[in-house]
């Protein structure tokens, strides 16, 4: 019997040379769910879905991914496993000298054996779930930044992965992009039965759509809860990230010497 | 100490350059470990022919005609002298075929297609093109890079002939046309003096030489060029100065093999 969760990380450890980036990470993401990771830039959130990914190998501890531990795995294995999961880049990172069905169909075409008749029945049924049908003879270039990354959602979705991953999804989206493609993984997450991760720093707009957030910081978890728990959180921290506050235990001032002595004012 | 610090950064200069050329070398032999998706996928690979090949066309005809006719013109004033006008043919035939074909047509492949590619898979980079491919369990080496290597290896031998072919006729133009040299001579002993084997198989086995080399490099700096601004633009200058410093000193080591000073 599979267990309840698709991906278990039990006392993940990551350090770029000898600077510690993740310290003891311990979650789970359960089947069919929708979860977030929240923290500051920096704070090693991308670090951690690149351990899943199995982009990077921990120095301790392990992500276990349907029941595997990625880093055990050969290429091969990885690779395997890799189609089964989809991940959705920051800024789409859509292959550029590709047209919009190109970039949907490359998986199928790569992976797959499907004659190219049913190929183009599922890159049209893809991209009408992201409401770009009419988009697929275009280049990436004659996109908008909110139709690119929902292109990129339809590529990411192509083999309809188990799990999908989602690196700052929302950066950088006018305010109405931002509510279509949170409603997308939203509704994809549904549709597809898959299991959702999406790496944030839009607290309003993620906590509309997830069930579970983890907040990070300096690699290590520092909160975690359903969205309701974390809007009522009487955590420094959490609050002063969910309500965008300037001071707090992150401090407006980047460690600095005096600043009277800066200003040649002191003794 | 300046002399000690001086002395250090030579040394870690040192140390960088032969790191890098063990990482283009390594680069190089993954590149035809994974060939076999550009040769079974044969249509990846006509797409890249025709970005390189086809389209760094215009640029080596023209320049190829130009060098053609500056030889004509050159070699008719130096073989006036001594009265041997009719081995025009000859002279703009062997420095053709021998040496500015492929050299030229190299360079020229070098700033025009290298450059190209160089700024196309550096930017693949920095916009996470290339990582997004290794998540859909693509391989970006069988899939980038060796489709784009086939394309260079196979378009430069077929770019230095045309130069040559083209020059040889701007040679004629200026040569027989403008200046009044028998055009009987002219090709009868340019098809007597010009070996085969000798000139133009050599001539060819140096575009393919220089067809290899630059395409590693530029493909090379592309892949492992940072991925911001100043990288790509960093690695675009690198591979023209890079590949046309190789062409240039891989052309007087072929040239001493080939020929030897017979």
């Amino acid at each position: 019997m599979p267990s309840k969760s698709l991906v278990e990380i039990r006392d993940l450890n990551f350090a770029y040379d000898k600077r510690p980036v993740l310290e003891g990470i311990n979650m789970d993401f359960p089947r069919g769910k929708l979860i977030a990771i929240m923290g500051l830039s920096g704070c090693g959130k991308t670090t951690l879905l690149r351990h899943i990914g199995g982009a990077l190998k921990p120095t301790k501890g392990y992500v276990k991914v349907d029941g595997q531990i990625i880093h055990e795995l050969d290429q091969s294995g990885l690779y395997a496993m890799r189609r089964k999961m989809g991940m959705l880049f920051q800024f789409g990172a859509l292959f550029t000298d590709m047209s919009v069905y190109d970039n949907v169909a490359f998986q199928m075409r790569e992976h797959t054996d499907l004659p190219e008749e049913l190929i183009h029945d599922l890159v049209l049924m893809k991209l009408h779930a992201v409401g770009l049908r009419g988009t697929h003879s275009l280049m990436p270039s004659e996109l908008s930044g909110g139709m690119a990354r929902r292109v990129a959602l339809a590529r990411t979705v192509a083999l309809d992965p188990m799990l999908i991953m989602y690196d700052e999804p929302f950066a950088g989206l006018d305010p109405i992009s931002l509510t279509v493609v949170g409603d997308l993984i939203r509704r994809l997450n549904n549709a597809l039965g898959a299991t959702s991760v999406v790496v944030t720093h839009d607290v309003q707009e993620s906590l509309k759509i997830v069930d579970y957030v983890y907040f990070m910081a300096n690699g290590v978890i520092v909160a975690e809860g359903t969205p309701d728990e974390i809007r009522s959180s009487e955590r420094d921290f959490v609050r002063q990230f969910v309500h965008g506050e300037m001071d707090g235990p992150v401090p407006f001032h980047y460690p600095g010497g005096d600043y009277r002595q800066d200003l040649a004012l002191g003794v | 100490m300046p002399v000690a610090k001086n002395l250090r950064s030579i040394g870690r200069r040192v140390v960088s350059a032969v790191w890098r050329v063990g990482l283009a070398t390594r680069f190089f032999l993954l590149t035809l470990a994974y060939s076999g998706t550009s040769f079974r996928r044969f249509h990846l690979t006509i797409k890249e022919l025709f970005s390189t090949g086809v389209m760094s066309l215009i640029i080596i005809i023209v320049a190829g005609l130009f060098v053609g006719m500056v030889l004509g013109l050159q070699g008719y004033e130096t073989l006036k002298r001594y009265g041997s006008e009719s081995a025009l043919g000859v002279m703009v035939a062997l420095g053709l075929v021998r040496e500015l074909g492929p050299v030229v047509a190299a360079l020229l492949f070098a700033s025009r297609a290298g450059s190209a590619m160089t700024a196309e898979i550096g930017l693949m980079k920095a916009t996470e093109q290339i990582t997004a491919m290794e998540m859909m369990a693509v391989n970006p080496i069988a899939r980038i890079v060796a489709p784009r290597f086939w394309a260079g290896v196979i378009s430069m031998p077929l770019l230095a002939a045309m130069f040559s072919a083209v020059g040889v006729f701007g040679g004629y133009f200026v040569g027989v046309i403008q200046i009044g040299v028998d055009e009987g001579s002219f090709w009868s002993q340019m098809q007597a003096a010009v070996d085969f084997r000798e000139d133009i198989l050599n001539g060819v086995i140096k575009s393919f030489v220089f067809g290899t080399v630059v395409t590693v490099i530029a493909l090379f700096e592309g892949y492992d060029a940072p991925p911001t601004a100043e990288g790509v633009s960093g690695a675009t200058t690198r591979t023209v100065v890079t590949s046309s410093l190789a062409i240039l000193m891989l052309d007087f080591i072929l040239t001493a093999i080939m020929f030897r000073g017979n």
